[in-house]
């Protein structure tokens, strides 16, 4: 049976709880960011093998840590019924890592970084809308 | 014997039975939404709502345009794998069943707009018409959150057939043929050819 009420609050994936991290100004550090995608689903990698779909994208807000760069894990070339080709996803759980720079000139003192995951999801037979979720990371610069 | 004297054992049995058939019913439910969902009766049939929206050339496009036609409602989007698949199918079935009161209707989701679909529709060569889709649109139809979804609407405007998911061709050629084989319950006996209601 169609269930729109709850077809439409579809949400597949989040964010596993994210520890405060400290650091001193003018450090770097890294920082694993774990994700948690529904079983029968699969994202578009950071690097899709089709011009068309929509990308993992992982972004910072300028803040207390200034990205760096972020690492994405190797992805998995799965074949689905709706496309020719082999196509480049994640699935299961998996982790991002932020290379992060703490200003030198950074206050002292609690703060926050705020990221956005930005993803498109589908299973074997359908999409849902590109979504994107607002990571907050807890910091205190010392 | 143990399990049988332990007062716990018979209702455990029971729970893991209804959680089994739970999950079995959803299960098959849910095969059952995604694959032949066949033409539901016509007294289970409900009315498909109005909508306004805009097609590429800025008109305003509303399904009542379409009085009298069989047509086939499809939410789509440019990043869809799956929607790519069927629309070459509806392309087909445009043409083959255009002259006997049929039409597709393709509504995009893509939140950039006409700046991805136009390009995509020149790129697939879509014949039949495409509207930019909007969220109100989306809830009067039940939310289409995945795609594609596609309504089978009857000539006398009411949901014969809902596909979510990727569908079967065959499925969805079944019920158009049988829906344009019938005439308008409101002209039973006195068939109009759907092309005097003057939709596109």
């Amino acid at each position: 049976m169609f269930l729109p009420c709850c077809l439409a609050q579809t949400n597949v994936l989040s964010v596993g709880s994210l520890k405060k991290v400290e650091a001193k100004a003018g450090a770097t550090l890294n920082v694993r960011i774990p994700v948690l995608l529904k079983p029968g689903y699969h994202i578009n990698s950071n690097t899709p093998s089709e011009a068309y779909l929509i990308p993992l994208r992982l972004t910072w807000e300028p803040g207390p840590l200034q990205a760096a760069e972020v690492v994405f894990p190797n992805a998995h070339m799965e074949k689905y019924e709706f496309s020719p080709n082999p196509l480049s996803v994640f699935t299961g759980d998996f982790e991002l890592v932020t290379k992060f720079k703490v200003a030198a000139n950074a206050p002292n003192g609690p703060g926050m970084a705020v990221g956005k995951l930005r993803y498109q999801a589908c299973n074997h037979n359908s999409c849902l809308p590109p979504k994107t979720l607002e990571i907050k990371l807890p910091v205190v610069v010392q | 014997m143990f399990v049988l004297r332990s007062g716990w054992f018979l209702p455990a049995v029971v729970i893991a039975l209804m959680i089994g058939f739970i999950n079995f019913e959803k299960s098959h439910s849910f095969r059952n939404s995604v694959k032949a969902a066949s033409l539901k009766a016509d007294k289970e049939r409900k009315t498909a709502p109005e909508f306004e929206l805009k097609d590429a050339d800025g008109k305003t496009v509303r399904l009542s345009d379409y009085k009298g036609k069989v047509v086939l409602l499809d939410f789509w989007a440019t990043w869809c794998g799956p929607c790519k698949i069927e629309i070459p199918w509806f392309i087909g079935f445009e043409r083959k069943y255009k002259d006997q009161g049929f039409a597709v209707i393709g509504v995009s989701m893509d939140e950039e707009g006409w700046s991805v679909v136009k390009p995509f529709v020149s790129e697939l060569a879509i014949n039949y018409r495409i509207l930019q889709g909007s969220d109100t649109t989306a809830q009067l139809y039940g939310g289409v959150d995945a795609l594609p979804t596609t309504f089978l609407i009857d000539r006398d405007g009411k949901i014969a057939a809902t596909h979510v998911g990727l569908a079967g061709k065959d499925d969805f050629e079944d019920g158009i043929k049988k829906l344009v084989e019938r005439p308008s319950a409101g002209l039973a006996g006195r068939f109009v050819p759907a092309v005097l209601f003057g939709a596109n």
